[in-house]
Order: C-alpha cells, then structure tokens, then sequence
C-alpha cells in the first residue's frame, strides 16, 4: 500500500472527504435549526418517545448542580444505569454503570467509582465540561442496555452500536462499533473501539477496522467479526428511517443498540456523522449518496425505501460485488 | 463549486483588491518594499539685505503648484518677522513683515520635494489676449511667420511646437533674426514669444523652473514657455521647442512678477540652494500621507497617528495568520485545539521568537498538564478549576522568569506578553482531550497547534508581507476572496488520502 491515496482514485471510488461532506450534504441537507432536536440528547429522547420510537428509558435528568447532591435519591433501585451529558459530542462524558453495592459503583471495565466520583462526574456535565463551547448542560440518566449476546462472544465491555447513515429518507451506509480494552467501553472509533462494515442489503458484517488496521479479528477478544449476520436488520433500518422522517434532517446518523430483551433501541442520533463508516466499511459512501441525490421524488412508504436501500450500489457484500460485477468495471476502472 | 456566486464574489474581492494596490503602487508611488529609497530634494531658498532701521517687507515667490512632484514639508523662517501667504491662482508669496530692522537680515524659505506620478493642475484660466499693434520692423516679421506656422499646425500644442522649431531652427532668417535680434536674454526670448502668441490668440506665460541638481549652492531659475490650449498649460522649452517640464525641474513661480521684492532695506540678494538626499520611501509616504490628494491616501493605515500603526502592522497580519489555519485545516487536515487558538500563539511568539516561544509554550503547558491532572482528583466545579489552572499559569510564568534571569538570558521580560489565558484554554482542553481521547489524539493536536502556529508565525512576521498589508490594506480583499473559494473547497484533504489509502480499489461497482 501506498503512503497516500490518489485523490484520483478516490473519487473514483467515491470516497467522501470532510470538505465535501461539509458543503455537499450537511449544509445542503441539514437546516440549521433543527440541530438542537439532534444535539440535546434530551430533545430527541422525547421527540422520540412522542412519535413512539423504541428508546433507552429515561430514569431521570439533573438540570441543577444541588440536585446532583441527591444523586442517590434520582438513582432509586436502579443498580445499573447510564450517566450522559445531553450536549455531549463523540461519546465525551459517558459513564456506564453496571453494578452498585450500596455507595460504589462499577463500571463494565471492572473498575469501582464512588458515589463521590460520580457526583463529580455529573457536576463536570452540569457545568458544561462537555458540551460544545462549555454551556451550562444537563445530564440524562437511562437505562443501559443489555447487549444481544450476539456479541457477547466477540466484543470486549460496553455497548456495541448500529451506526445507520440515512440520507433523504434512505439508508446509505452502515456500520457496527465494538468498544474495546482501548476505548474503555466506548463505542467511539477514533478512540480506539473497532468498526465493522455492514452489507444495507443482508445485515452481514464484513472484517473491520480497528486502530487504522483492517482485520476481521476483535483486538481483545480474538474473535472473529466477519460474516456475522445481524438479527432484526430490516427493523433497525426502519428504526433508522423513522427517526430521520422524526427530526427531519437529511443527512443523518442514527445510532442504534441492539438490547436483548427490547430489540433495536435509538441510542442517539447525529447531525454531522463522521466518515468512519467509510473506513469500517472500506468503501465510498458517495456512489450511494449520488444515486439517492440524483432521484427527483423519493418513495415515501418505508418499505419502499428500505428496498431502494437494500438495491443501492454499496448495498452488496463486498466480494459478491467483486465476482460478479468485475468485468462490467473493469473497463471505468482504467480510466 | 456548485454556488456560482462564490467564484464570481472571490474574482471581484481579489481583482478590486490587486487594482487598488496597483494604483497606489504606480500612480500614487506608494512603495511596494519596505527598504525601498526615493530621492528627497530640499530647496533652500535665502534674502538676504541690509535693513534701513524701519519697517520692512519682504516678499518672495514661492512654488505652488507642484505638477510631476509631492510636497514634504515647507518651513518659512524668519526671526521675529510677522509671515503671511497669499496664494492667487498658480501665484503664491509669502510676506514677511518687521517694523523695526537694523543690520543684515537673513530670511529663509526651505521646501522638500519628491517626485511623484500625481497627477497636478495649474488653476489658472486664462482669457484669450487680443492680438497687440506691434510696432514696425517687428509687425510684418511677426506676420510672415505666424501665418507661415499657421499653415503647417492644427491646434495651440502644433502651433506653438511650429512656431519654435522656425523661430529657433532658421535665425539666419531675416524676419528671425529681426526678431531674436531684440531679445538678449532667455527670458527676454520668451517674453518675445508670448508677444508673437498673442497675434495669434494663443495665451501664454513665463514658467519658472528650477533645475534640481545635487549641492548646487547658487541655483538659477529658468523660464519655461506656457501656452494654455483651453484645458489646460503646455510647457515648451523656447529655445529648443521640446515640450513639457523637464525632469528634475521644479516649477517655482508663473509670470512677470518679480521672485522678490524688498521695501525698508537695500542689496537684497535670494540665494538658491539644492540638496539631494535618500529616504525610505515608507517613510516619505508616512509623511505625506496627508498630503496626497487621493481618498485612498486618505484611508490609508499610515494617516493613524503612529502607536495606532504599530497596532495595524500587527492586526492586519492576523488575516494572514487565519488564512495559514485555513490551508491547514481545509487541504491537509491537521487538527488543532481551538480554530484560531494557533493564530493567537503565533501573536504571542512574536513577543519571544519562534524556538523560544515554542520551548516556552511546550513547557507551561506540559508543566501545567501535569498540575492539571492532580486538580482533577480535587473534583473541583469547572470555572474555579478553569481560574485554578490560570493561576497556575501565572505563576510558572513568574517562576520561568526568575530562573532565566538568574541564569542571564534576556528573552524573560517578553515572557510577560504571553497570553496566559490562552495557555489556561489550551491546558484544560488538552487534558480533557487527553482523558477522553487518549495521550495520542492530545498530544497531535498540541503538535498540530503548534506547528500551524509556528507556520503563521513564520508569515505573520515576513518583514515584506508586513510592509505589504500595511502599505496596502486593501489586499485583504485579496484574503477575503482567496477565504471565500477556500470556503467551497470539496476535494480531499491530505489527511484523508492518507486515511482512505487501503481502501480497496476494482472492488466498486
């Protein structure tokens, strides 16, 4: 491999950069002011509560710094939980806690927190250490979620997520995001969890990426994480088209947990959702776009769009795009 | 570039921004370099005379409209004389008057010029003279000639250009020679020219010019030819016919009056003296800012009193500095803590150097990253911890420059000027970077700070590109529309060719 790509190449390939991303479809696709219903997590749990999208439940919100005192009071029975900022951004400022004995908590790691520990973490939230230009926030306590033993076996602690990215109504590209040791239960690619590429037509995971290597093997685990079909992938996708039709912004990333018990849950959606699924899945994201884009109307049923989905040229598995469309590319490749 | 307003604005903003510098470059002779010299001449004009013991006046001619120069500065210096200008027209005197003067009193005129491409025009208008009765042998040898010149010309500038070639290249003509016959000195020669003019209708006057040419001690005044064409004055030199003011000769007065008079004193003498010197042309243009009769001159940075200069010579720097942000950011991808924060270091190293501000800024912030994490464990509200790092910084400021002092070097006293806050801003930011990113994801984007920060330090502080942006605010049109195409840039970032280089190619549909 070269040390950089063509950019050449790359457009060939359709590969969509920062800059393009910027001007061509956040600025384009995405009003301003609908930002707040995607930014403040809070908005969009209720939005999506109201428009009856399947959800983490919410236990409780701190909004002041004295209520974050009673911490234990807003907590109740709960013994395992989720701390998050609502203006929180790449999965800054998130703490899972999944045990508790009395005033110490643990966290998936292993590791304890006291209660002290997490009073402060939720007066940093308060204060606004995580939010974009450091305003005042408040921090949502919900449910965590029980992760589908689907993969359990592969990934290392935390929730693994279903990042969809959904442009006009339609899914264009996915990816599943295992946290690993690295990235201490997040499922944040540039911190280090592994990014797997996923097949809109059959839900089927193609290698992954973890770290800048390309691998089908989980860093901690050892796991394999090729070839795993994702179970209820049709109702993830509907769940990712709901909250687009929801918000109403035409370039999204909604992120989705699958729980045991519940099914695909919307974790939290993103107004501005990076390139990484590029990377998880090894491909361009702009070939897609560009079909979708070019589409004077757009079915509006969702099971017309998730068939529109399903035929998009990225849609296939990688290798069945190689065997079986080689020779017809074959001659735009040496252009 | 889908939007074609970008490109159509951008084109605009950089055309009206390199047009305007080109006229002040060219026209208005603003310089282009910071070490660029121009030729300075000062004129001393001297009376001297013998004063009766009573009052005196003195008055003397002095230059008033200035066409191919620039005006310095002008100094009249008299000792306990009481001074007035009268300007009328293209005539301008200054009168100096005493009521007692005894002994030798000397007055002095001084004036220095630059030659300049400013445009500059007479005022006055002349009305056409009615044609006079020249006396006889004169008459009919004025009448053979203006009607054989009027034969060969078209407008005042021929007639006049004719009219000197004959005069001048046949003197052994009889009428010719009649007529130079009478004239024994130049300016008695052109006197007679403008005679011969006025059978013609052609106003015409004395132009008196002074040949600038370095430590003369006893210059001359030398009388030009001025015809007016209904616009405006033509010069020709009467004795050869060239025409226009030569180089290097100052146009002092106009017309017949005398370059001096004198009442109350006797044995008035004007000597005129001439010296050349070199100036930077920045600082000839600082001083004649005013002086320049152009909105742009008037809008110019070097019209604000000097310390609000100094400021602009850094401000309009800092355009610059966030267009290197942009270039990084944009084309190659390098991220950094804050969008403009490495604009703000690169200011602060100006005050320290680049080595030293970067070994400076490495260890405040290093030093107070390490404080910074101990403070976490304090679990303290934001803001306080915010002040809490702030004051960490001041004080290791202070304490880096105490222990420089005691070691002798002398860069300490610009520690001062670092901006503290911006060094508290950057230690917090990267600690939570640090935290919640990792060391490796923190410590790049210091790096990619600080390297973006030395980059536009490196510009910012281009002595040529300072001079530029000061002489010449305007370019920051220029910037603007290089900012906006910048602004609709959808290619890749270098960056990306890197992180995308594995994807693999003939895979695609």
């Amino acid at each position: 491999m070269s040390f950089l790509a063509s950019p050449r190449r790359l457009t060939r390939m359709g590969v969509l950069g920062m800059n393009q991303r910027n001007a061509d479809f956040i600025m384009r696709y995405n009003p301003r002011h609908l930002y707040p219903l995607v930014d403040n997590k809070l908005l969009t749990k209720r939005l999506a509560i109201d428009h009856g999208i399947a959800v983490p439940a919410l236990y409780a919100v701190v909004r002041e710094q004295h209520e974050g005192k009673d911490l234990v009071g807003l907590l109740g029975d709960h013994e395992d939980f989720v701390i998050k900022p609502a203006h929180g951004s790449g999965g800054n400022g998130i703490l899972v806690v999944s045990g508790r004995f009395g005033n110490s908590f643990r966290k998936p790691s292993g590791d304890l927190i006291t209660l002290e520990a997490m009073q402060h973490h939720v007066s940093n939230i308060l204060s606004g250490m995580y939010s974009l230009g450091g305003l005042p926030d408040q921090a949502i306590i919900e449910y965590r979620v029980r992760f589908d033993p689907l993969f359990e076996h592969i990934s290392y602690q935390g929730v693994p997520d279903i990042r969809v990215i959904v442009f006009r109504g339609v899914p264009v590209a996915a990816m599943v995001r295992l946290p690993t040791r690295a990235s201490d239960g997040k499922a944040n690619l540039h911190q280090g969890a592994m990014g797997i590429g996923i097949d809109l037509a059959t839900g089927t995971s193609r290698g992954g990426v973890c770290g800048g290597l390309v691998g089908a093997v989980h860093p901690d685990t050892g796991a394999s994480t090729a070839d795993i079909r994702l179970p209820h992938w049709e109702r993830i996708l509907r769940l990712a088209m709901q909250c687009a039709d929801t918000v109403g912004l035409g370039y999204l990333g909604a992120d989705i947990v699958m729980d045991r018990d519940l099914g695909p849950l919307m974790l939290e959606l993103n107004a501005r959702p990076g390139l990484t699924v590029q990377v998880a899945n090894q491909r361009g994201l702009l070939l897609n776009l560009r079909q979708v884009e070019r589409m004077p109307t757009l079915p509006t049923a969702i099971e017309e769009r998730l068939a529109l989905a399903q035929s998009l040229p990225m849609a296939q598995p990688l290798r069945m795009a190689q065997s079986s469309r080689e020779p017809a590319a074959a001659p735009t490749g040496r252009e | 570039m889908r939007n074609p307003a970008v490109p159509v604005w951008a084109v605009l903003l950089v055309l009206a921004g390199l047009a305007i510098s080109a006229y002040k470059a060219v026209i208005l002779g603003m310089p282009v370099r910071p070490d660029q010299q121009t030729e300075v001449w000062s004129i001393q004009a001297q009376i001297g005379f013998q004063a009766d013991g009573g009052p005196a006046i003195v008055d003397l001619a002095v230059p008033s409209v200035l066409p191919g120069f620039l005006k310095l500065d002008e100094h009249f210096i008299a000792n306990r004389y009481g001074m007035a200008i009268e300007e009328e027209g293209d005539r301008r005197k200054v009168e100096w008057v005493k009521r007692r003067a005894q002994g030798s009193e000397t007055l002095y005129y001084r004036i220095s010029v630059t030659r300049s491409e400013q445009p500059a025009a007479w005022r006055d208008h002349p009305s056409f003279p009615s044609p006079p009765d020249y006396e006889e042998p004169y008459a009919t040898a004025i009448r053979v000639i203006i009607n054989d010149v009027r034969q060969e010309s078209a407008d005042v500038f021929t007639y006049t250009r004719e009219l000197l070639r004959r005069l001048n290249a046949r003197r052994d003509e009889p009428n010719v020679a009649l007529l130079r016959e009478a004239a024994d000195s130049p300016a008695q020669w052109t006197r007679q020219v403008i005679e011969i003019l006025k059978g013609v209708r052609i106003p015409a006057r004395i132009l008196w010019v002074l040949p600038l040419k370095d430590a003369a001690s006893d210059a001359r005044l030398l009388p030009l030819l001025q015809v007016h064409n209904g616009e405006s004055w033509l010069a020709f030199d009467p004795e050869t016919g060239e025409s226009g003011v030569p180089d290097y000769m100052l146009p002092w007065r106009v017309g017949d009056d005398p370059l001096y008079s004198l009442s109350g004193g006797r044995g008035a003498e004007v000597k005129l003296s001439v010296t050349r010197s070199d100036r930077k042309l920045i600082e000839v243009a600082r001083d004649s800012a005013q002086r320049l009769d152009s909105v742009f001159a008037d809008f110019s940075p070097l019209a604000l009193p000097v310390d609000s200069q100094n400021v602009y010579r850094v401000l309009l720097m800092v355009p610059l500095g966030a267009l290197i942000v942009v270039l990084m950011r944009t084309f190659v991808g390098i991220s950094t803590f804050g969008t403009f924060m490495p604009v703000l270091i690169a200011l602060a190293f100006r005050e320290t150097q680049l080595l030293w501000g970067i070994a400076l800024f490495t260890l405040i912030v290093s030093l107070g990253l390490m404080l910074r994490f101990y403070l976490e464990r304090l679990m303290l509200l934001l803001v306080p911890r915010l002040t809490a790092i702030l004051i960490i910084v001041v004080g290791l400021m202070l304490i880096i420059s105490l222990v420089t002092n005691k070691l002798g070097f002398e860069r300490t006293l610009s520690v001062a000027l670092f901006p503290m806050v911006i060094l508290a801003m950057t230690i917090e930011r990267m600690s939570i970077t640090w935290e919640e990113n990792g060391a490796r994801e923190a410590i790049l984007h210091g790096l990619g700070s600080l390297l973006i920060a030395s980059l536009s330090y490196l510009v910012m502080k281009q002595p040529d590109l300072v001079h530029l942006m000061f002489v010449f605010p305007e370019l920051l049109l220029v910037v603007l529309g290089l900012s906006l195409l910048m602004g609709r840039y959808t290619g890749y970032r270098l960056s990306e060719l890197r992180r995308f280089r594995n994807f693999r190619d003939g895979d695609q549909p």
